[in-house]
């Protein structure tokens, strides 16, 4: 006897675990130390951006090298709302995500006239450009940026521990949420459109699929959430400045590689990718420029002996899948 | 013959520098079985992605229902009422059996075709149903193809290469489900290697070589040596 499931014995185990997992992070600023707590914050707002880069680049073909337009974008954003707007810190990092939704919509009908590597260079190209917009914006301190002011940094929290906590809190709810985001869309009706557009492009334009449209809602709702995830970066550094925010290193290169690394087109691959990433990083923190060379000898490894991954590779041997979204036969005896 | 579903009128397609087709005019009236045959690369599956704008032509090059296509997008055409079946079926590995057929019904169009009719049709869908479609046989796969086509209620539909590489029995179940298909006034073009099987679905047959019409006329009408002839393009 043979049933046909989507979910296995692993992705129960791994939602048990899961959920345990994150009652006990969700617990952290109860047992952990401040640098701990402000080093996972950054893992989970990286496992964020490489969520949503893995969402626009693994399933819907956009392979965008000028994401830091929108982290730069939400964080300037948080900055001049609240500073000038006189909103709540979480209100506008909310705002920042709507504005950028809505300004990604002329960006992607100007950038995907452009395909391939053509598509990669003029998203950076355009990323730039926000770059030296906003550096000129002498009212956020132009070139040299600004920080944000205490009163404002007090709304989060009038202590500062009840200030860590919230935007810990914060930093883990978006990862949270992303995550389960994605997943719930690539179940969906429509996330099936998106997965049938990976598998054949002509097989799902000639199915009346518009890829067009389809990956114009992609680009948006992930420039959207790259933008909230970007104000929540600079909540927690409470400076800003043009070449922080529109950095292609930091918000685009370190995803490319976590998403590559872990396994594009697949949920798990930007998990394990943040992990393996964060490890490096600390081991190899004291070497200064040595990690980076380590870090791109890692990437051209991966691409050359396992090009699905590191995910790809367990996923292979083991047959695991942790977020069930295909199919298996399993067979009783 | 009543007012033509589909006339193409001096149809030319490129890749690059390559021509592949050259000037092609025909037209087909609804309700009717055409079959399209010709050698490997005389342009049948070309005309197919033409028409199925999966190649953008000139716009007045393809007329469907009095409306010019030539240039519409594939999704576009989809949503008028062609449906492909493509060469090597091309179905989604990621979805199942019927994620693929849920597919094929998005464009959303009012018509007989239903997953329940698909599964009457082909019963063995039915029980593959939650399958990775990626694991089913050839035979199974462009059951998969040909429902997927079905859902989205075409009024015209195009069958590229029905039966290549399939065993004979299924190529047999295949053809066998045909008429249930075309009885619903369906229009329907096949492109087909084995002629026997095309002339014995079709009321009128095309001929392609070298990417122009060599031979067209109605299937009682052609002989063996015709189409031999215009097949090979040598004198039988």
């Amino acid at each position: 006897m043979s049933t046909v499931t989507r979910s296995t014995r692993a992705s129960r185990i791994a939602m048990i675990g899961g959920g345990l997992l994150l009652l006990v992070l969700a617990a952290a600023p109860y047992w952990a130390g401040r640098a701990d707590m402000r080093l996972m914050s950054e893992i989970y707002l990286y496992l964020s951006l490489a969520t949503l880069w893995n969402l626009m680049a693994g399933y819907a073909g956009l392979v965008s090298v000028g994401q830091q337009a929108y982290v730069g974008f939400g964080g300037y954003m948080l900055f001049a709302l609240t500073i000038f707007g006189g909103v709540h810190p979480v209100v506008a990092v909310l705002l920042g995500g709507v504005l950028a939704a809505l300004l990604s919509i002329p960006i992607a009908t100007l950038a995907f006239r452009l395909k391939g590597a053509y598509f990669a260079i003029g998203t950076w190209v355009i990323a730039e450009v926000f770059r030296l917009s906003f550096a000129q914006i002498q009212a956020l301190g132009g070139g040299s940026g600004s920080s944000l002011p205490v009163a404002i940094v007090k709304e989060i929290g009038a202590k500062k521990a009840v200030r860590e906590a919230n935007s810990y809190w914060l930093a883990l709810g978006a990862a949270v949420i992303i995550i389960a985001a994605v997943y719930a869309f690539l179940r969906s009706r429509r996330g099936l459109a998106l997965t049938a557009i990976r598998d054949s492009e002509t097989a799902a334009s000639g199915l009346g699929i518009d890829i067009w449209r389809t990956k114009l809602e992609v680009y948006v709702v992930t420039s959207a959430f790259t933008a909230i995830i970007g104000g929540l970066i600079f909540l927690q550094k409470l400076r800003i400045s043009p070449d922080a925010a529109f950095s292609v290193n930091d918000w685009t290169a370190f995803v490319i590689f976590i998403v590559v690394i872990g396994g594009i087109g697949t949920l798990e691959g930007p998990i394990i990718g943040t992990l393996l990433f964060f490890l490096l990083r600390e081991v190899l923190a004291d070497f200064g420029t040595t990690y980076l060379l380590v870090l791109g000898f890692v990437a051209i490894v991966v691409m050359l002996k396992a090009p699905k991954g590191v995910w790809g590779l367990i996923r292979e041997r083991y047959d695991l899948e942790l977020f069930p979204l295909s199919y298996r036969v399993r067979t009783k005896d | 013959m009543s007012d033509p579903m589909l006339t193409l009128t001096a149809l030319d397609a490129h890749y690059g520098d390559f021509q592949a087709l050259y000037g092609l005019d025909l037209s087909i009236a609804a309700g009717e079985v055409v079959a399209i045959i010709g050698a490997n690369g005389a342009g049948k599956t070309t005309l197919m992605r033409s028409i199925s704008g999966l190649l953008s032509n000139r716009p007045d090059a393809i007329s469907y229902q009095g409306q010019d296509i030539g240039a519409l997008r594939a999704d576009q055409v989809a949503k008028l009422g062609i449906a492909l079946v493509p060469e090597g079926r091309q179905l989604f590995p990621s979805l199942s059996v019927e994620e693929n057929l849920m597919i094929g019904g998005k464009v959303g169009r009012p018509g007989p075709w239903s997953l329940r009719k698909v599964y009457d049709l082909f019963p063995i869908l039915e029980e593959r149903k939650a399958q990775a479609s990626t694991s089913l046989s050839g035979g199974q796969q462009q059951m998969v193809a040909i429902g997927r086509a079905l859902m989205a209620n075409p009024e015209l539909i195009l069958f590229d290469e029905i039966s290549l590489g399939l065993a004979p029995v299924i190529i047999r179940q295949i053809y066998d489900a045909l008429p249930g298909i075309v009885s619903d006034g369906m229009t329907a073009m096949i492109v087909e290697q084995d002629i026997t099987k095309a002339l014995s679905v079709s009321s009128r047959v095309f001929c392609l070589m070298e990417g122009r019409i060599a031979l067209q006329g109605r299937t009682e009408d052609v002989t063996h040596a015709q189409i031999t002839a215009a097949y090979f393009g040598v004198d039988a």
